[in-house]
């Protein structure tokens, strides 16, 4: 069932859209790395986070954006970061330079979940 | 489904439905509560209301739920239009109640002028409101600043309260603070140690023919776990009340009307001023639902109870506002 996706910042904008159109759900364990990116994004559709876990390089630049009609949040479990209420199409970002993993949940729906992992780059990557 | 819904609408009493239909155009507006020596019961708007039997004694209070004002999306793109409406209608009232609760979700978006835009509105109604706040009313960045600094004055801890009228005593709890992120539970809602505590001591000196009307967001018993509809700690709160003859608990957060009669309590969650809500598991998410203005009507309305005293069943007739 765990699926890791390996790719470069542009292919990884393909997949992402490829999974946002995927009408199944991930589950928990649907992983995506992105080795080397500066920037990465999250979308937030259909009440999930896509990919629900997403592992980056410190430094990364991590950006949710809200597809949905229903407002989210993305509020890490401790109080680390936390955006405001999302309405449709609003971002969130979050840059992070400590390695560590970093869980997160929607304050309004709690029951959505996601998780980011930052640790430095492999070196086979 | 809409045919038994007219069904029991058409059976249910001899007021005016079309005038109801007229006036209410198709926000769900609210509900209408009669407790008269103990026993509420439920009246809808309006016409309806207004052939109610006159009440000799007791109390007769209105609830009204997540207006959403800030929400523009296609399930409606004017919640704060639809609001006004129902603001409106309850003015209209032959009868004004004595006070109205919103039981929360007065924003969309935790903003100042969703705030402002709401309480603006809410200026135009004549008896005093209390309200509550849903989880939508404390997504600001700051954890619910904005509502606590507008509401929270003359309350406890992060807003929850009780007063007494008419021989009832009512509680307002908060279950939007303290949810358990989904990592390992189901993510349900939280009412907390401290207003758990609080609420013990609250109920300890009423005698136990005092009427309760527990009234909080999120339904205090688990209607759909998948989309956190539920209070993980409600069963704590509901053990004070095991005592009392009456119990009746007000809910909203769900956007249609679910009831549920356990004992001496009675549950009841509202419909709302703004969009509807799928059925628990009829949709992939519980997410505002879109639907041709026709069914519109046939989907929000108001709803009649008869709450007999002691243990007989509830008397439900729920009355959609079209066909």
């Amino acid at each position: 069932m765990s699926r890791q996706i390996i790719a470069s910042p542009l292919v990884f904008t393909g997949l992402a859209s490829l999974l946002a159109a995927t009408p199944a759900r991930l589950s928990a364990s649907d992983t995506a790395v992105q080795a080397g990116a500066q920037a990465a994004a999250i979308q937030i559709d259909n009440f999930h986070y896509t990919p629900p876990s997403l592992i980056v390089v410190p430094g990364t630049t991590v950006t949710w954006t809200n597809a949905d009609d229903s407002p989210h949040t993305v509020r890490e479990k401790d109080g680390k970061f936390k955006s405001a209420a999302l309405d449709t199409d609003d971002t969130f970002s979050q840059t992070f330079a400590a390695p560590g993993e970093y869980e997160y949940f929607c304050s309004i729906h709690p029951y959505m979940t996601g998780k980011i992992v930052v640790k430095p780059a492999g070196p086979s990557s | 489904m809409a045919d038994r819904d007219q069904e029991q609408s058409s059976g249910a009493a001899g007021f005016s439905r079309r005038g109801a239909l007229k006036c209410m155009a198709w926000a769900g507006t609210g509900v209408l509560w009669t407790l008269s020596g103990g026993v509420p019961r439920s009246l809808g708007l309006l016409g309806e209301a207004a052939a109610a039997e006159p009440q000799a004694s007791g109390i007769t209070f209105l609830q009204i739920s997540d207006s959403h004002v800030g929400f523009d999306k296609p399930a409606n793109p004017n919640a704060l239009g639809t609001f006004q409406e129902a603001i409106a209608k309850i003015n209209a009232m032959p009868t004004q109640p004595a006070f109205i609760i919103h039981t929360g979700d007065i924003t969309h978006l935790s903003k100042e002028k969703e705030f402002d835009d709401a309480d603006q509105a809410m200026k135009a109604l004549k008896p005093p409101v209390h309200v509550i706040p849903g989880e939508h009313d404390v997504a600001d960045a700051d954890n619910g600043k904005l509502y606590l600094d507008r509401y929270g004055k003359g309350t406890k801890g992060k807003g929850w309260y009780s007063f007494d009228a008419g021989g009832v005593h009512f509680i307002a709890l908060i279950n939007v603070f303290n949810f358990e992120p989904g990592f390992k539970s189901a993510g349900l809602a939280k009412l907390g140690d401290d207003q758990l505590e609080w609420m013990e001591k609250d109920v300890k000196g009423l005698s136990a023919s005092t009427p309760i009307v527990v009234f909080a967001h999120l339904p205090l018993w688990t209607i759909y776990q998948d989309w956190g509809w539920g209070t993980e700690d409600a069963p704590r709160a509901l053990s004070y009340l095991k005592r009392f003859g009456s119990v009746t608990v007000l809910n909203g957060h769900i956007h249609q009307i679910q009831q549920k009669v356990e004992g001496n309590v009675s549950f009841h969650t509202a419909r709302s001023t703004a969009f509807p809500q799928p059925a628990p598991g009829s949709a992939p998410a519980p997410g505002p639902m879109k639907v041709p203005a026709e069914q519109l009507h046939s989907m929000l309305g108001v709803r009649t109870v008869n709450y007999v005293r002691g243990q007989s069943p509830l008397a439900v007739i729920e009355t959609p506002l079209g066909a």
